[in-house]
């Protein structure tokens, strides 16, 4: 084990796999001179060289569609788009073509291709570059979405998501780039894709997240473990598909949930988990599922404004332990 | 860049809808050409002729079902484009592609079939007449997005370059493309990246009701190439022999300088959009042009080859009888294969099993009891 950043995790992962499998090659905007926006791609270019790594235009409709093509043939393009934002010029390509073209033309050819992309709030970045819009994928048979919430599990569903057949979207995030955790040298785990973890056991309550919230809420749960609150933690990892045996189980267990996302509350993922709940542990329910989520406006750049709109360690707390005085559990 | 088949009144924005006059003058001299391939190239046109005329008779009886677009008028154009492409060469097009398809080297059997919906078809069933594919033949898809094959295609020629192949791609459009984004992205892409492509403009002066004068500043779209320093054509599309030797001059230089091409390819839409298009908004002249025999790529060809006596009366009825009976054959087989059994609709949702994957019917709940 040793202890590195999510981001070089992502770094040092794409590198094994290069050298691994000469089919694996990187394309993006910024990936090569400019060594990647948030540096994931640092070095590659020197030692690859420009076919293996391949600056683009701002065209994100035209390489993530070129990807697609490569992939076709049975390259394992790993796309960057700067940020999830961005991938909306590319919407048409990733939803129409990347998630169609395995079931379309009836299983003859698949799509194995990986768009890494970060998403999350907080940098000040105002209203367009600071949305998750990871639901928008999420929503779609064909696709899978991971989202790593650490390093090992950066490292782990890179990997897979590069052998898998099927197009992938890695949702990192920029809140995360910098977080630290231990990461296996050696044994090169790759993640299965499709399957949630119980990032930490619990018996009061469940806490649901992903992402960033995933980190979140393990800090929250340790914190509240000291006014002896026992919270179990879910981490989703896999938004498509949704492990919703895991979820259920732990509610049943439980007898309540705070689903945490980092995502608009109306429509958004956490609904989805919500109605699982509701679906899988009706009659173990002791109370409401309460969902945090952002406030629901475009968000904006002022820090006071901006951190009022955002979930934070704070307000999932708070609902933490509104739902358990809810179940009728005094607590603070 | 070059017109190599200059139309009348230089094509300008102006001009009625963009119409051309027939012109024969530059189609190359028959008596250059081997009368076994004219033949074969004549038999070819009649056979997506026929196809289409019998696709179109199945889908107003209900046998097909979704959009249908036919190649009526494109005749030509779809066996000038392919004649020159090698088995290890691909095609992408759009969703107007059962004579692509075909010409490709798909049998006609898979591709009615595909239009009835038969786990024979060329997709499984799963695609329809918007979306033939087939991995052998190596037409990597008709596709129903406006634009959607232009970056496939760009990343297929991408792929061709990264493994040191020499292998062309085609990738068939209508005029319409050519004022999306993905045109100007993969255009761009292509030049930038010397990829192996042509890009083929299939213009029939018409995006559904949109004439190209109506959507394109520039409706000289072979020159729309020039802001990607991407050579230009253009060629009569009714002519098969002028659209096969465009074609072949730009496929083997894009095999061999490595870098894309553009070419245009005019001709009719001989019905609307659609089967169920009754282009009302065609003016008198418009309907009329596009019925004109003199317009009708199989007739030309027919005509010309009779004059010549490379078709005599006997053969022409010969080849006749033999491409109705391909065509009922495969409307036979179409209409005898079974339809996919519902158990198999989740075969193809992904490439690699994946755990927790939802496979539920619509009235079952999330969790079985």
């Amino acid at each position: 084990m040793s202890v590195i950043t999510y981001r070089q995790a992502l770094r040092d992962t794409l590198r094994a796999e290069m050298l691994r499998d000469e089919d694996v090659f990187l394309i993006g905007e910024e990936i090569g001179v400019f060594e990647g926006s948030y540096k994931i791609t640092e070095g590659l270019l020197k030692e690859f060289g420009e076919r293996r790594v391949r600056d683009t235009p701002i065209a994100e409709e035209g390489f993530v569609g070129t990807a697609i093509g490569a992939a076709m043939l049975g390259l394992r393009p790993v796309v960057e788009v700067m940020t999830i934002n961005f991938s909306l010029l590319a919407i048409d390509q990733i939803v129409n073509h990347a998630a169609k073209v395995y079931g379309m033309f009836g299983g003859q050819t698949s799509v194995p291709m990986v768009i890494r992309t970060p998403g999350g709030g907080g940098q000040q970045l105002g209203a367009t570059h600071s949305q998750n819009i990871e639901l928008f994928y999420s929503f779609i048979p064909g696709l899978k979405v991971l989202a790593p919430s650490g390093p090992a599990d950066a490292a782990a569903m890179l990997r897979a998501a590069i052998r898998d057949n099927d197009p992938v979207l890695l949702l990192e995030n920029l809140g995360l780039y910098n977080s630290k955790g231990e990461v296996p040298e050696d044994d090169e785990p790759v993640a299965e894709i499709g399957r949630a973890a119980v990032s930490r056991e619990g018996s009061d309550i469940t806490l649901i997240g992903y992402s960033r919230m995933a980190s979140v809420a393990t800090q929250v749960a340790q914190s509240l473990a000291e006014e002896d609150i026992s919270v179990e933690v879910i981490d989703l990892r896999s938004l498509r598909p949704l492990d919703r045996e895991t979820i259920v189980e732990s509610v049943c267990k439980t007898g309540s949930a705070v689903i945490a996302e980092d995502d608009w509350l109306t429509y958004g993922i956490g609904a989805e988990i919500a109605a699982t709940i509701q679906e899988g542990a009706f009659d173990f329910l002791d109370a409401p599922v309460r969902r945090v989520a952002m406030a629901e406006v475009p968000l904006p750049y002022a820090k006071p404004l901006e951190s009022a709109a955002l979930p934070s360690a704070e307000s999932v707390t708070t609902a933490v332990k509104e739902t358990l005085n809810a179940v009728g559990r005094r607590v603070g | 860049m070059a017109d190599t088949a200059k139309p009348k009144g230089g094509g300008t924005a102006k001009s009625s809808g963009g119409r051309r006059q027939n012109r024969k003058n530059d189609s190359p001299d028959l008596a250059d050409e081997s009368p076994k391939d004219l033949l074969d190239h004549y038999r070819r046109m009649l056979l997506v002729r026929r196809f289409e005329e019998r696709t179109g008779q199945a889908y107003t009886q209900a046998r097909i079902g979704g959009y249908c677009h036919l190649n009526l008028g494109e005749e030509a154009t779809v066996i000038g484009l392919t004649s020159v492409l090698d088995e290890r060469d691909y095609l992408f097009t759009n969703y107007r592609e059962h004579g692509y398809a075909i010409a490709k080297g798909m049998s006609p059997r898979g591709v009615m079939a595909e239009l009835y919906g038969r786990t024979t078809g060329v997709s499984r069933g799963w695609g329809g007449s918007m979306h033939m594919f087939d991995t052998e033949t190596r037409l990597l898809g008709g596709y129903g997005i406006v634009g959607g094959q232009l970056p496939l295609a760009t990343g297929a020629a991408l792929a061709v370059t990264y493994r040191g192949g020499d292998e062309v791609v085609m990738c068939q459009m209508g005029d319409g493309t050519t004022n999306i984004g993905a045109w100007h992205e993969s255009l761009n892409i292509a030049s930038l990246w010397n990829l192996p492509i042509v890009y083929v403009v299939v213009n029939n002066f018409t995006g559904m009701g949109t004439t190209v004068e109506m959507a394109s500043a520039e409706p000289d779209l072979y020159k729309r190439g020039s802001a990607f320093r991407i050579e230009g054509h253009r060629v009569d599309g009714r002519d098969v022999l002028a659209v096969r030797d465009a074609a072949s001059g730009l496929v083997e230089r894009a095999r061999s300088e490595q870098r894309p091409f553009l070419l245009e390819a005019y001709s009719y839409r001989m019905k609307g959009h659609s089967v169920v298009d009754p282009a009302k908004y065609r003016t008198k002249e418009q309907a009329e042009e596009a019925r004109d025999k003199a317009n009708d790529p199989v007739a030309i060809f027919e005509e010309r080859l009779l004059n010549a006596g490379v078709l005599t009366e006997d053969t022409k009825k010969e080849i006749s009888d033999a491409v109705r009976e391909e065509v009922a054959d495969a409307a036979d087989f179409a209409e005898n294969s079974p339809h996919p059994d519902v158990s198999t609709l989740f075969d193809y949702t992904y490439a690699t099993p994946v755990a927790n994957e939802s496979k539920r019917m619509p009235s079952e709940p999330v969790f079985a009891e």
